[in-house]
Parts: structure tokens; sequence; C-alpha cells
């Protein structure tokens, strides 16, 4: 509603009696009347807005500015559909019209065209990428093509021969597109109707005949997506705390840390109040990673990089519930679920700083080794490989301890279709938390990986690392509920890999050799999981497992792996605390009240500090509406993952993570025409000369008056 | 994100006026004539309101239907304001008669007739075509799904055959009320009602410009005449004579 230009020229004529809010409160009221005639049908008659926009967000760091940025109100550009990298000419140099704003194809959405583009940014108004219904044919990764080279373990000081990937390239598709600045909007549409109105739009209106200059009107798009934070973490945060002393605290933050929760849980259960060292103690930790990231903002699938690894370790803490309570193993497994770790490792940097800060149940010296999940769901002739770090095992005892961590896999692996290797030659740990643990301690790990040198993920942290890259696929006429159901070739692989784990996990945490061919991971949870996490996450089995208060976090479609800000709970955080507490819980028989409350009865209180209680939303029995919840107990906790660097606030670290993302108030686009430049002079001429004439002729008529209206009969009782 | 209109919260502008003065009398009119025909607006907008509601949302033909009964209502319904507004004048006139102990009226009928018709038009233009200007103002023009580029134009020179043909209206419908010649306040109506509903041909900006453009002649002409002008005044006027006719006739002001 353009409320306020309605009201501007009326207030010439304002008198006292008159205020003027009066007079546009009326206006208003009597446009809003015409509803139907509509105030905004000549807008309708000029913009088709789009719908589905993914921008891409400024992010910020220590030193750089990430991602892309608009103008306050919106980048302006006439349509150019690219064809190929030559024809780049037309919007670089010879195209008569710019500034244009480009729209691609998937297939040219590459690194060398974008530096172009880039280069040439004074007569590009942004891209429009057209994404694509099935995944490309070859991989396309925009990530770099060493994650993390500068917040793990090997740094110069540390083993200057493996630093910065000297040895293994580990993402060798990686263009490294996510990681540059582009001072113009870049969103990505989906190959729907709106496209087709665009592509049909530039056909009709900006195509060049035989060679001769398109004819205005030209079609043009505005893309809005404008950043509030600039340069780098240090200046946006110190913009944002100056807003503490103005009148409206908090409204004019520009940029928010990156964080979330880490989820952990453990076979027995650990006092979580008393924080510190915990004598007696000796943990085997189970690491994987929750996040994943692509170049469009909100988009990140992960499937083969996230998905398939915390999948994987869920179903082994299934696994190995059971026997964990049966006969229990010396030492304490520990599962840790790390968010953040694509943005220089936040959630296992901050577990690891809270550990020798004595600000978590256990601290390093309690651990006894590290098993890591990394990307398990592309094996190569079913092999996995077992990553160590060489440097740590130059020393002789750690060399020892993870040799008996390599045995105690291949006892896990024994009996199954899987085969387990070590790389053939000393090459470092792949990206992995793991990492963030021996920068502190020399701690004895292994990281379990489908790759044995580079990733076999070709579309690694990109939006097409997906449930089709997984294969994961339903015969067709399924419903959604028999999907959920339906184990896929996927799920059955992954449940092998599940397997090893629980079992290689069991005999490293000092169980019974001889349990271990009873336990198994189960396919049916492992094909459930990978559904809710992949296809859709408002599925029947999600729906009983959370609470009722959270179920509008669960959607309709899969659900987003990206970390998020400070105080922005995350879909998949929810979901695998309460997938956790299922999987390893069980079910007590309280009342509702008191599992809010984190005791058993009334008189319980020293419960709450080993458990956590919560009360669950559960299935409706046939033939009855009404849900019947149930409360599960189980070990499992949060951590904040915020990055040291904003506790300590040293915003220019080079050892945490300072990664942020920057506000924004509104993000849109639309399609119109623009009209030549001469319409819009002959425009102005006419006003102006009407204009103009119509004040001569009422000076002429004015002046002339009593001359040219002196001969009519008038009234009686009128004079001059 | 709004932006702030500096004018909605800044200060109203008063205006205090001397007793008599001729702004009392000629700035009154066109204010409040204004206001007469809001409310006439508000009126027709009101019922045309509550039928669209009532009416069957799908039926396309039954919306226009409606659209054309909303715009003879609405012209009526302006008309109607037009006579009270009339009235209201005379009736304002006479007490100022009274109370002035002078003579004479300050204004004359014809004066204000001029006045409040141009008020009218005024507002009337206003409200057809901020909405548009205020859409202009943005980066597209019109023309996406197929409309004529010409749309701006053409709302423009509509506009301002709108406010002209009021002022007309304005001074043969005081006329024809102050001389009894009820055909001639006929007239106004009906040439109100075929200007209106000559818009109804748009897109086809030549079909309802032009026959709005040759009523608009029409009408300026018989204003002309009704206000006391004649082809001899215009002839003296432009040959520059009217000096010379000035002192023959020697009439004071």
């Amino acid at each position: 509603m353009y409320a306020p230009p309605v009201c501007v020229p009326l207030l010439s004529q304002t008198r006292k009696m008159d205020s003027p809010s009066i007079r546009c409160s009326f206006h208003l009221l009597v446009c809003w009347l015409f509803v139907g005639v509509g105030c905004s049908s000549v807008e309708k008659k000029i913009y088709v807005h789009l719908n589905y926009t993914l921008p891409c967000v400024r992010l910020l760091n220590a030193t750089h500015q990430i991602g892309c940025q608009s103008h306050l109100s919106g980048n302006v550009g006439v349509l150019h559909v690219l064809e190929s990298e030559e024809n780049l000419d037309w919007v670089l140099r010879s195209g008569l019209n710019p500034p244009y704003l480009v729209i691609l194809d998937s297939p040219l959405f590459t690194r060398s065209i974008m530096m172009k583009l880039k280069n040439g940014s004074s007569r590009v108004a942004g891209v429009a990428v057209v994404a694509p219904s099935t995944n490309p044919p070859d991989g396309v990764s925009p990530h770099t093509n060493c994650p993390n080279e500068n917040t793990g373990v090997y740094t110069e000081k540390y083993d200057p021969a493996l630093a910065h990937c000297n040895v293994t390239v580990w993402n060798p598709l990686g263009s490294g597109l996510s990681y540059e600045e582009f001072d113009f909007p870049i969103f990505s549409l989906k190959d729907d109707n709106d496209t087709k109105v665009i592509r049909q739009c530039y056909m009709d209106h900006n195509r060049a005949v035989n060679g001769s200059a398109p004819q205005h009107p030209l079609c043009a798009m505005q893309l809005l997506s404008h950043m509030s934070a600039v340069t780098d973490t240090a200046t946006c945060m110190r913009r944002s705390d100056l807003s503490a002393f103005s009148l409206s605290p908090g409204l004019d933050t520009v940029c928010d840390p990156l964080a979330d929760f880490n989820v952990w849980a453990s076979t027995r259960p650990l006092n979580n109040t008393a924080k510190g060292h915990k004598e007696g103690e000796s943990v085997v930790v189970a690491a994987a990673r929750l996040d994943s990231r692509s170049f469009f903002f909100d988009v990140a699938p992960g499937a083969e990089s996230s998905v398939s690894g915390f999948v994987a370790l869920l179903a082994a803490a299934h696994a190995l519930r059971s026997v964990t309570q049966e006969a229990p193993p010396p030492r304490n497994i520990l599962y840790a679920f790390f968010q953040g770790e694509t943005f220089d490792y936040i959630g296992s940097s901050r577990m690891v700083y809270d550990m020798e800060k004595k600000h978590f149940v256990v601290d390093l010296d309690n651990i006894h080794s590290l098993l890591e999940i990394g990307q398990v769901g592309l094996r190569v002739n079913s092999s996995l490989w077992l990553h160590s770090d060489p440097v740590s095992r130059k020393n002789s005892s750690v060399d020892g301890e993870v040799k008996k961590l390599l045995e105690s896999l291949r006892a896990g692996a024994a009996g199954l279709n899987v085969s387990l290797a070590e790389p053939s030659f000393s090459q470092p740990l792949p990206p992995s938390s793991f990492q963030r643990f021996l920068r502190a301690r020399p701690i004895p790990g292994v990281v379990i990986q489908d790759h044995q040198s580079s990733f076999t993920n070709r579309f690694y942290e990109s939006m097409y690392d997906n449930a089709g890259y997984l294969d994961i696929s339903y015969p067709p006429d399924l419903t959604p509920e028999q999907q959920l159901q339906f184990v896929t070739d996927t799920a059955t692989a992954l449940t092998e890999v599940a397997t090893v784990v629980a079992r290689s996990l069991y005999a490293q945490a000092g169980g019974d050799q001889a349990r271990l061919s009873s336990i198994n991971a189960d396919p049916q949870m492992v094909t459930q999981m990978l559904y809710g996490f992949l296809v859709r996450s408002n599925n029947s089995w999600f729906q009983q497992l959370v609470p009722s208060n959270l179920m509008s976090f669960l959607a309709d479609r899969p659900t987003n792996l990206y970390v998020g800000v400070l105080n922005q709970h995350s879909e998949l955080t929810m979901l695998v605390q309460h997938l956790l507490a299922n999987l390893t819980g069980t079910t007590v028989n309280i009342t509702q009240e008191n599992c809010n409350y984190q005791r058993e009865d009334e008189q319980d209180k020293a419960n709450k500090h080993m458990f956590f209680y919560v009360w669950v939303q559960g299935a409706a029995p046939p033939n009855a509406t009404e849900r019947e919840g149930f409360c599960t107990r189980s070990t499992v906790r949060l951590t904040s993952a915020l990055s040291p660097a904003f506790d300590l606030q040293e915003y220019t670290s080079k050892d945490y993570s300072t990664w942020t993302e920057s506000r924004w108030k509104s993000i849109s686009g639309r399609i119109f025409l623009v009209a030549g430049h001469e319409l819009e002079m002959l425009t102005l001429g006419v006003g102006l000369g009407v204009l103009i004439t119509s004040l001569l002729l009422t000076y002429a008529m004015s002046a002339k008056a009593d001359i040219l209206f002196s001969s009519g009969r008038e009234p009686v009782n009128a004079t001059y | 994100m709004g932006i702030k209109n500096p004018f909605i919260d800044g200060e109203v502008l008063s205006f205090t006026s001397p007793p008599f003065s001729p702004c009392d009398s000629l700035c009154a009119p066109p204010l409040l004539r204004a206001f007469f025909w809001l409310v006439s607006l508000l009126l027709a907008s009101l019922v045309w309101f509550i039928s669209v509601q009532i009416s069957n949302k799908d039926s396309a033909a039954q919306q226009k239907g409606l659209l054309i009964f909303g715009v003879v209502l609405s012209v009526l319904l302006q008309e109607t304001f037009r006579f009270a507004y009339y009235k209201l004048l005379k009736k304002a006139n006479e007490g100022l008669l009274t109370l002035s102990q002078e003579e004479t009226m300050p204004i004359s009928i014809r004066q204000l007739a001029y006045v409040s018709g141009l008020g009218f038009g005024f507002m009337s233009g206003a409200f057809s075509v901020v909405n548009i200007l205020a859409d202009s103002v943005g980066p597209g023009t019109i023309g996406i799904h197929g409309d004529s580029q010409h749309y701006f134009l053409s709302s423009a020179f509509m506009t301002m055959a709108i406010i002209l043909l009021h002022m007309f209206w304005g001074v043969i419908f005081f006329d024809g009320c102050e001389r009894q010649r009820w055909w001639a306040v006929a007239a106004v109506v009906v040439s109100h009602l075929v200007v209106s509903c000559l818009t109804f041909q748009n897109p086809q900006y030549v079909g309802s410009l032009v026959p709005t453009y040759v009523i608009l002649l029409a009408m300026a002409a018989w204003a002309f005449h009704t206000a006391g002008g004649s082809l001899r005044n215009l002839k003296l006027c432009l040959t520059c004579k009217d000096t010379d006719f000035l002192l023959a006739n020697h009439r004071p002001r």
C-alpha cells in the first residue's frame, strides 16, 4: 500500500479544521475499500514477483567477507540468458544496455565464468542460476579444495610437510566459489513456471534479431538482498556492540555468530552437574559431524558429507543399547555429534575448549581413544578406509594404542561384507573433528571414511549432495508412509557400516569379544532415518519421537543442515537429540509432570544430574485420534557449539572459528519491462509543456477576465 | 522497513485569515467541495464494496456488471453532492450578507461555481492519478503482461480532461440551478455519465480519449458562454483592442 504518497499532495490544502492525519486515514479507508479494483492493480500490471528465490548471503570471518551483496534498493539489470562462455562478451563488452542481469543454467555456473563476471561487475547487475531438477553428470563443488586448512591440526608448527594439503588434495573438484566475494546478488531459481515466464520475457523482448540491437521496452529483473555487515567479524561485532548504548539495543545488530548445540550421550550415565575430570572414567569417544552447507543460503542437503556419517553413528548407538545394559564394558562410550564443523570446526573446538577449561563432564585426560565416522555413504567395492595421524603415531605409545584401535575395528568387521584397509602411505587425516582433539592432546584415534585419498564425494558441500546422489530411490507408486518403511539398498549398505562401528566400539571399550556377533544395526532404523533426513522430515516416525511443541519444526522437505546463527533453533539438532534419546534411552512409566521436572517421583532429586527426561508425543493407537505420549529417559545432553572466539571476544583469532552471518531486511526478486529513454523524455517533455502552457493561459485569462466575461447576463444579486 | 513520511508526522499547516477577506470565500470552497466529493466517493465505494461481497466472485460478467453499476452510482452521487453543495453555498452566502452589513455579496455565485468546480476536479484528479504516479516511481513500466506502454501518458491526459471537465460542469451546473434551467443540469449529469463510461473502452486509449476531448471542448465553449464570454470578447482580447473597450465602457470594478 502506498499510503504516504497519497497524503503528500493534499497537505498543501490543509487548514486548521482538517488535520492531515484524519485526511490520510480517510484516504487509506477509501483506498482500502477499492480492494477489488485495486490500489495495487497498477503494480500487478508492472511487476511479476518471484516466488521461490534462494539468495547467497554474506558471511564474515576474522579477515574476509564472502558471499554476495546488493544495493539498498536492489539491483536492476536487463535480462540476458547466457548461452555459452563466449556469449559473455555481450554482457561484458558489446551489449548496449548495461548493466545486465545474467541468467545461467547450472552447467555454466563455473568458476571461470563467475570470475569473469566478478571482474566486469560494473556491467553486471546480478546473476540468477537456474537449478536443475536432477544432479549434473559431472561433479561440482563450490567449497575450497582444502577444507578448514587453517584450523585443523596440520599447521606449520605441527608438520610443515603436511600443511595446506601438500600431500593430498581432499576436494579436488572444489572451485572455491563459496568463499569468494561478489558485489552483486546471486540467486538460485527452481526450474518452474516463474523461470518459464522469465525465459519467455527474454525471448519476446531482449533477443537481438539479425544482429541488430534489441528495441525498448526491454525485460529486466530486480534482485534485492542487501546485507548489513561489512568487512570482517571484528568490524561487525564492534558495530553491533555499539548499538547496546543506543536507545534501541539489539535492533542495530548487523551480524550474528554461527552457532548451535552439540549433542552427546554416554552408555554409562555421567553426572552432568559435576564438570571437569572424572576419576576412574576412561571414555571412548565416537564422533560424527552434523552440519553441511552450499553456495546458497538455507540449502544444505549434505547427504554424503554429513548424513551418512551421523546416521551410521545413530544406528550404531541403537545397536549397542541392549548389550551395554546386559554386559557393560569397562570403558564408557561417549557419542558426540558436532555442529558447525563446516565452518572451521565450531562444535569440536568448543568441546575441546570446554574440556580444557573443565566445563564439560569429562576432560581430556578421561579420553582413552577416539573413533570418528566421516563420509561413509559411497563405498567403492565395499571397502572402508581407516585414516590416522602419522605425526602423533611417531610416538610409540600412541602408535600402540592406535594399533589396538585398528585391531578392535578389524574384530568388528569380521564376518561382515566390509573390508577395512589403511591408506597405503603416510597421509594426514582428512578434515575431521578429531583434528581439533589432536591440537590439544595426542589422543589415539581413527577416522573411518569411504575414500582412500581424495573424497569420493563429487558434490562436497553442494546443493546436489542429496538423496539422489546416494542413490536412494523408491519404487514408484508408494505412499509416503510406505516409502518411510521401504529398506533401500543404500540403507542396507549403511547398516553394515553401522554394525562395524558398533562392534568396534564395544571391542574398543573392552567388551567381551564373544558378544560381538550379537551386535547388529537395524536396517529398518537406518532407512527410516535416511528418509527423514533426506526426503521428508515430517513423517510419522519423527512425529512420534518429538515433543508436541516442536512439531512445527518438521517440514515436508529434506532437512536443512546449515548450522544457522546463535539463538536460532535448528531442526537438525532437535531431531538428532530426540532420535538419540529414543535410540539409546528407555521408556519410563512416570507422569508427564514428573517427566518435565526431570524426576521420577516427587522426592527424586538425584536423577536430574544423571539423566535427561523428555515427554514425547508418541503414536495414536489404532481407532483413536489422540496421541499417547510417554517419557523417555536417556543420557542425551546438549552443549553449546559457539566458537570460543566469541566468549573470549577475540574476533581476529587464528585458533578458533570466527564465522558470522550478516543480517538483512528483506530478500526478493521481481521482473518487469523497462522503458526506452526516448519514451521517458517524451513523457517528461509533454508534461512540462502542458504545465507551462496552462500557467500562461491561466495568467492571460485572469489578466483579461473583465473583458472576456463582460457580456454575461448575470444574476441580479451578484456584483464584481 | 517503511519510509517515514515527514509530512504525516510534521506540523499541521494552520491557516488563520482575517474576517471576510477574499481568502475566506475563495479558499474554503475548493477545500470544502473537495471534502464533499470525498464523502460522495466514500458512499459510492461503500455501496460497491458491499455489493461485491454479496455477489458471485467467480462470474466475470457479474463482476463487470457490478463495475458499471459502481461507476454509474458514483457519478450520480457526485452530482447529488454537487447540488447539495450549491444549496449550502447559497444559504451561506445569504447568511454572510445579513451578517456583513454590506449591500452586495462579497463574491459572485459564478466565481463560487468556478472555484468549487476546480476543487472538485482537483480532488477527483488527485484520486485518479496519485496511485498511478506512486507505482510509476519504481524501475519498471507497464507491459510485461502485454498491456500498452502508453498507460501513464494516457492516464495523465485523461486526468487532465476530467479536472477541466469538472470545472466547466461546475460553472454550467450552478448557472443552471440559479436560473432554474434544469435541462442544463441534466446535460451535465448525462455528459458526466458518458465520460465515465467511455473509460470502459480502455485499453483502446484512442477510443476513450478522443470522445472525451470532444466533450471537453464542447463543455468549455458552453461554460465560456455561460460565464459571460462571447466570440466578440475573444476577438477583442486577441487583437489587443481591450484597453480602448475598457475606456469606452468605463465600468467600475
